[in-house]
C-alpha cells in the first residue's frame, strides 16, 4: 500500500482539508472573506463530489479504516450535498466577523462526516466522531454576541463529550472481547462466541454514544438548546449533515458489526441484544417527542422536538434489519435532512426580518411573503408525512419494511406507535400553518424587505423542489440506496 | 379520457396561483365545468366496462415496490365522479362572492376537487390513500381561513379526525401490502387473507375510512366542521368529502376483507342504525340551521353504511344511489344556508330567522330549500326516497329490526327537516319569543297570519350564480328522482360483481 494510492483514494477528503485551510487563510488575509469563504469552500465541495464519483468503486485500506464502496460514496456525497446546501444558509446569517472560521469549521464538521460514513472500523469512527463533534461544538456557540449560542454550545458540549466517553469505553470493552476493531472481524468473532454480559455492556456503551448523535430519548436533552440556540447554519447542520452520518454508521455498526447479537425486539418474543435496546429508544423517542413538541411555541424548539421524535421512526429501520429496513432508513433520514436544511432555511430568513423564531414571529407569513410560507409548509407538511411529498413515502417505505421484518409482523407495536406519534405530530405542524396562513395580526401586509438574498430564496425553492420530487419520484433516491446496499 | 378529470383539476389549481385575481372564479368555474363536462361524456358513453374495475391508465411508478400510477373505473366510481363535477361547480358558483384572498380559496378548493376525483379513480392502494390525505390539508386551510363560527376549532377537529382516520388506513394499507405483496386493487380483491388476520384488519381499515364517512361515534367532526365551513367548503364536505371515507370502505375495507366483513357487519349495521337515529333526534334540538344540516349529513351517510352492511345487491346499489343523491341534497342545503341565508342576514339562528319572514324576503331561496328538504325527508319524486327505498329493501333481508328502527328515524329526519324549513321560512308569527321547538306554536298561530305580502326586511336579491348553481342541484335530485335507473343501471352491474355478498 502506497502512499499515493492512499491519496489517490482518500482524494475527496484531502481535497475537504484543503479547502478548510485555504478558507482559513483567506478569512485571515481577505478583506472580503465573507463572500470569498463560502465561495471557496463550495468549490472545494464541488470537487470532492467530482472526484468521489471517479473513484473506484470498491477498495478497502488498513483492515476497513477507509472502504470505498457504492454505499459509502453515495452518502459521502449525500453529506457533501448537505453541506452545500447550509451554506447559503450562513452567508446570510454570518456575514461580518470571523467568517473564515466559520467556514471552515464546517468544511472540518463535513470531513468528519465522511470519515465517520467511509469507515468500518471502530478507532476510525470514533475519530470521525470526534472531529465532527468539535466542529459543531464550536459551531453552536459561534454567535459570541448571543447568551442562548453560548448556552447550545456549552450543553452540547457537555452531552457530548459524555457520550464520547461512554462510546470510548464501549469499544474498549468490544475490543477487549474480541480482540479487534474491524467491524467485519467483530462480526466473525460474536457469530462463533456466547454473549457474556461484558460484551452486553460494551455494544449498550457504543450504541449510547450514536443515541446522543442522533438525539433519541433520553440522550435528546441537548438537542432542544442547540437546535434553539446556536446560530441557524449550526443547528442545520446539526440537524441534518450530521444525523445522516449517525445513521449510516450506526446501522453498519449493528447491522454489520454486531449482526450476531441481534437479539429480537417483537412484542412476544424479546429476546436480549442491540436491537431491543434500539426498539426502546425508538418507543421512548417517539412518545416524548411527540407529545412534548406539542407544548412548544418556539418554532426552532418545536423542531427539535419533532426531530426526537423522527430519529425514532428512522431506528425503526434499523431495528427491522436487513437490506429492505436499513435502505428504509437511509432513504428517510436522507430525505429528512433535506427537508429540514429547507426548514431552518425559512426560520433563517424570518428571524432576519422578525428578529426571531417564534410562533409569533409567523404570524401572517403568508401575506408578508408567500413564497417561504409556501415553502415552509412544503417542509413541516413532508415531515408530517403528507403526501405527495418525500416525508409521506419515506413513512410508507419504513414503516412497511418494519411490519415485513421477520415475517411474522412482531414488530407491529412499533409501528402502531410511530404512527401514532405521526397522528400527534400533525397537530403541531399545523400549529405553525394555522399562524402563518390564519392569523392576520402581527406586522400586517408589510412585505418582507428585499434583504432575503436570492441566495438564499432559490436554496429554499431548490430544497422545496427537492421535497416534492422525491416525494413523486422516490425511486430516484431509494432505487439508488437500494442498488449501493447491493 | 375520465382519467383528465384530475389533470384538469389540478392544472387548473396551479393555473389560478399565476392568473391575476380578477380570473381566479373564472378559472375555477371553467376548470371544474370541464370536469363535468368530461364526466357527462363519458357517462353517456358507452366505452365504460361497467361491472368492471376496468384500467384506464396504468404506468410503473415504483417498480420495486409493487407501486403504479393505475387508474380504472366503473359503474360506481362513475356515478361518485360525477356527482363530484357537480357538486363542484355548483360550489364554485355559490363562491361568487369570495373576495378576500380570492386565488388561495379557489386553489384549496380546487385541489380538494382535483383529490376526490383521484380517489374515485384510483385502482392502486398507495395511490388511493395518496390522494385521500392530499384532501386533507386543503380542507384545513378552506375552512381555517375561509370559515365562520369557530372556524379554527372546527377546522383542526376535522382535520384531526381526517388524519386520525387516515392513520388507521395507513396502518391498514402497510399490512395488507406487506401480507398481499401487491397494491393493486383488482388483485387484492382477488387474495384471500387469513380470516384471523382479517378479524382485526378489517376493522382498523374500516374504521379508518368510516371516520370520513361519519360512523357514529366519530362524527363529531362533520357537524362542527360544516358549521365552521365557508359554504363552498360545507358543499364539498357534504357532497364530496364525506364520500370518500364510504367510498374507500367499500372498495378498500369491505372488497379486499370480505371475511372480516363478514364478522363485523353486524355491529356496522348497529352502528349505522344508532347514527341515523341518533343524528336526526340530535338535528331535531338545534337553534343553529347549518348545525341542523350538519347532523342530517351523518343521519344520511348513515343509511350509506346500513346498506353496506346488508351486504345485498340492493342494499349496496342503494348506498351508492344515496352517496350520490346526498352529495347533491346536502350541497344544496348547505348552499341555501350558508350562502343565500347566512350571506345576507348574518345569522342562522333559528328564532332570529323566524323574525325576518324569509319566505317572502327570498322566494327564491324559500322555493331550493322546500326542493331539497322534500329530498332529504325523502319524498318519492326525489333522489332521496329512490336511495333510501333501495337500501331498505335490500336490508329488509338481513336486518329487519334495522328496517324498523330507521323507520322511526326517517320520522325525525322529517321532523327537524320540516321544523328548520318551518323556522327559516314560513314562520309568518315573526318575532315569537317562544323556544323553539314548542309544539302548540304551530296550531295556535294561524288566525295571526300577517295580511301584508311586504318582507319584513329587505336583504340583497339572489344573484344568477347562486340561481344557477341551485338549478344545476335541483335538477340532478330531481331527475334521478324520477328516473333513478339512470344511476342503478350504471351501479347494479359493478355491485354484482363483488364477491362479498351474501347470496
Amino acid at each position: 500500500m502506497s502512499y499515493l494510492d492512499l491519496l489517490r483514494l482518500a482524494a475527496p477528503e484531502t481535497i475537504v482539508v484543503v479547502a478548510a485551510l485555504a478558507v482559513l487563510t483567506i478569512g485571515l488575509t481577505s478583506s472580503r472573506a465573507s463572500i470569498w469563504c463560502p465561495l471557496v469552500a463550495a468549490i472545494g465541495i464541488g470537487a470532492a463530489i467530482v472526484t468521489l464519483l471517479r473513484l473506484p468503486v470498491h477498495a478497502n485500506l488498513f483492515g476497513g479504516m477507509l472502504v470505498i464502496s457504492p454505499l459509502n460514496s453515495l452518502f459521502k456525497t449525500i453529506c457533501l450535498v448537505l453541506a452545500l446546501l447550509t451554506l447559503p444558509l450562513m452567508t446570510s446569517e454570518q456575514r461580518g466577523r470571523n467568517s473564515g472560521e466559520y467556514v471552515a469549521l464546517l468544511l472540518l464538521g463535513t470531513l468528519g462526516l465522511m470519515l465517520l460514513v467511509g469507515s468500518e472500523e471502530l478507532l476510525m469512527i470514533f475519530i470521525g466522531l470526534e472531529l465532527l463533534g468539535l466542529s459543531l461544538y464550536v459551531m453552536a456557540a459561534f454567535d459570541k454576541t448571543d447568551l442562548r449560542s453560548a448556552e447550545a454550545g456549552l450543553k452540547y458540549f457537555l452531552f457530548g463529550s459524555t457520550a464520547s466517553a461512554f462510546t470510548l469505553f464501549g469499544i474498549s470493552l468490544v475490543y477487549g472481547m474480541t480482540g479487534t476493531t474491524a467491524l467485519a472481524w467483530i462480526a466473525q468473532k460474536l457469530s462463533i462466541g456466547t454473549v457474556e454480559p461484558l460484551l452486553a455492556v460494551g455494544i449498550v456503551m457504543t450504541l449510547i454514544g450514536f443515541a446522543f448523535k442522533i438525539a433519541v430519548a433520553p440522550f435528546h436533552l441537548w438537542a432542544p438548546d442547540a437546535y434553539q440556540g446556536a446560530p441557524v447554519p449550526s443547528s442545520a447542520f446539526i440537524a441534518s449533515g450530521s444525523k445522516v452520518a449517525s445513521f449510516v454508521v450506526l446501522g453498519k455498526i449493528v447491522l454489520i458489526g454486531f449482526g450476531p447479537v441481534r437479539g429480537n425486539a417483537d412484542w412476544h418474543g424479546m429476546v436480549a441484544g442491540w436491537s431491543p435496546v434500539l426498539a426502546a429508544l425508538a418507543a421512548f423517542s417517539i412518545l416524548l417527542g411527540n407529545f412534548v413538541a406539542l407544548a412548544q411555541i418556539n418554532v426552532r424548539r418545536l423542531l427539535a422536538y419533532s426531530a426526537v421524535a423522527h430519529g425514532g421512526y428512522t431506528l425503526l429501520g434499523i431495528i427491522a434489519g436487513g437490506r429492505d429496513g436499513f435502505s428504509a432508513t437511509l432513504f428517510y433520514t436522507s430525505i429528512y435532512a433535506v427537508t429540514l436544511i429547507g426548514a431552518f432555511a425559512v426560520v433563517a430568513a424570518v428571524r432576519r426580518e422578525t428578529g426571531g423564531d417564534d410562533l409569533q414571529n409567523f404570524s401572517g407569513l403568508a401575506s408578508r411573503s408567500p413564497f417561504l410560507a409556501a415553502s415552509m409548509s412544503i417542509f413541516l407538511l413532508s415531515l408530517a408525512g403528507l403526501p405527495p411529498l418525500a416525508g409521506f413515502f419515506g413513512k410508507f417505505y419504513l414503516f412497511s419494511a418494519t411490519f415485513r421484518a421477520g415475517g411474522n409482523h412482531g414488530l407491529l407495536w412499533l409501528v402502531a406507535l410511530a404512527l401514532f406519534g405521526s397522528f400527534l405530530s400533525l397537530y403541531y405542524y399545523l400549529i405553525p400553518l394555522r399562524v402563518m396562513f390564519v392569523d392576520q395580526t402581527g406586522s400586517t401586509s408589510q412585505p418582507l424587505k428585499g434583504s432575503t438574498s436570492l441566495l438564499a430564496r432559490a436554496t429554499v425553492a431548490v430544497l422545496a423542489a427537492l421535497v416534492l420530487f422525491f416525494g413523486l419520484m422516490p425511486q430516484s433516491l431509494a432505487a439508488k440506496i437500494v442498488a449501493a446496499l447491493g | 379520457m375520465i382519467a383528465w378529470t384530475i389533470y384538469l383539476t389540478f392544472s387548473g389549481a396551479i393555473l389560478l396561483l399565476f392568473l391575476p385575481r380578477a380570473f381566479a372564479r373564472w378559472t375555477a368555474f371553467f376548470t371544474t365545468l370541464a370536469g363535468l363536462g368530461i364526466t357527462i361524456a363519458t357517462f353517456f358513453g358507452t366505452d365504460v366496462d361497467l361491472a368492471h374495475f376496468r384500467t384506464i391508465v396504468r404506468v410503473p411508478w415504483f417498480p420495486a415496490l409493487g407501486m403504479s400510477y393505475h387508474l380504472a373505473v366503473d359503474g360506481i366510481s362513475l356515478v361518485l365522479i360525477l356527482v363530484t363535477g357537480i357538486a363542484a361547480v355548483s360550489a364554485v358558483l355559490f363562491s361568487w362572492d369570495v373576495d378576500q384572498r380570492a386565488k388561495e380559496f379557489f386553489f384549496w378548493l380546487l385541489l380538494v376537487v382535483g383529490g376526490s376525483y383521484g380517489v374515485f379513480l384510483s385502482a392502486d392502494l398507495f395511490l388511493l390513500f395518496l390522494f385521500y390525505e392530499l384532501v386533507i390539508v386543503p380542507k384545513y386551510f378552506l375552512i381555517a381561513i375561509f370559515g365562520s363560527t369557530n372556524k379554527e376549532y372546527g377546522a383542526m377537529k376535522l382535520t384531526l379526525y381526517s388524519f386520525f382516520g387516515g392513520t388507521l388506513v395507513f396502518l391498514g394499507i402497510i399490512a395488507i401490502y406487506s401480507i398481499g405483496g401487491s397494491l393493486d386493487l383488482n388483485q387484492l380483491a382477488g387474495i384471500q387473507f387469513n380470516p384471523r388476520l382479517q378479524s382485526w384488519l378489517f376493522p382498523v381499515l374500516f374504521l379508518g375510512f368510516a371516520v370520513l364517512a361519519g360512523i357514529w361515534p366519530l362524527h363529531t367532526w362533520a357537524p362542527t366542521g360544516h358549521v365552521a365551513a365557508p359554504t363552498a367548503g360545507s358543499m364539498l364536505l357534504a357532497g364530496i368529502v364525506m364520500k370518500l371515507g364510504a367510498y374507500a370502505a367499500l372498495r378498500v375495507a369491505i372488497l379486499i376483507l370480505p371475511q372480516g366483513f363478514e364478522m363485523w357487519r353486524t355491529w356496522i349495521a348497529v352502528l349505522a342504525v344508532i347514527g341515523i337515529v341518533y343524528a336526526a333526534a340530535v338535528a331535531l334540538r338545534q337553534r343553529d340551521l347549518k348545525f341542523v344540516i350538519g347532523y342530517s349529513s351523518v343521519s344520511h351517510m348513515g343509511f350509506v353504511l346500513l346498506g353496506f352492511a346488508s351486504a345485498t345487491v340492493w342494499g349496496v346499489t342503494g348506498s351508492v344511489l344515496q352517496m350520490f343523491s346526498h352529495g347533491v341534497i346536502g350541497a344544496l342545503l348547505f348552499a341555501v344556508a350558508g350562502r343565500m341565508i347566512y350571506r345576507r342576514t348574518h345569522t342562522r339562528d333559528l328564532d332570529a330567522l323566524a323574525a325576518m319572514n324569509l319566505g317572502r324576503a327570498l322566494p327564491f331561496a324559500a322555493f331550493s330549500f322546500v326542493i331539497a328538504a322534500a329530498a332529504s325527508m325523502g319524498m318519492p319524486g326525489f333522489s332521496g326516497f329512490a336511495a333510501e327505498i333501495t337500501i331498505l329493501i335490500g336490508t329488509w333481508k338481513a336486518f329487519p329490526l334495522a328496517v324498523w328502527v330507521t323507520g322511526i328515524g326517517m320520522v325525525l329526519v322529517a321532523a327537524f327537516t320540516l321544523r328548520a324549513l318551518k323556522r327559516t321560512f314560513f314562520d309568518v308569527d315573526g318575532g315569537s319569543t317562544a323556544p323553539p321547538g314548542d309544539a302548540n306554536q304551530m296550531s295556535a298561530l294561524p288566525t295571526q297570519v300577517r295580511s301584508s305580502a311586504e318582507p319584513s326586511i329587505h336583504l340583497p336579491a339572489i344573484t344568477l350564480p347562486e340561481k344557477l348553481g341551485a338549478g344545476l342541484l335541483m335538477f340532478a335530485t330531481i331527475a334521478v328522482g324520477l328516473y333513478p335507473k339512470i344511476l342503478i343501471d350504471r351501479i347494479q352491474p359493478a355491485v354484482e360483481t363483488m364477491r362479498f355478498l351474501t347470496k
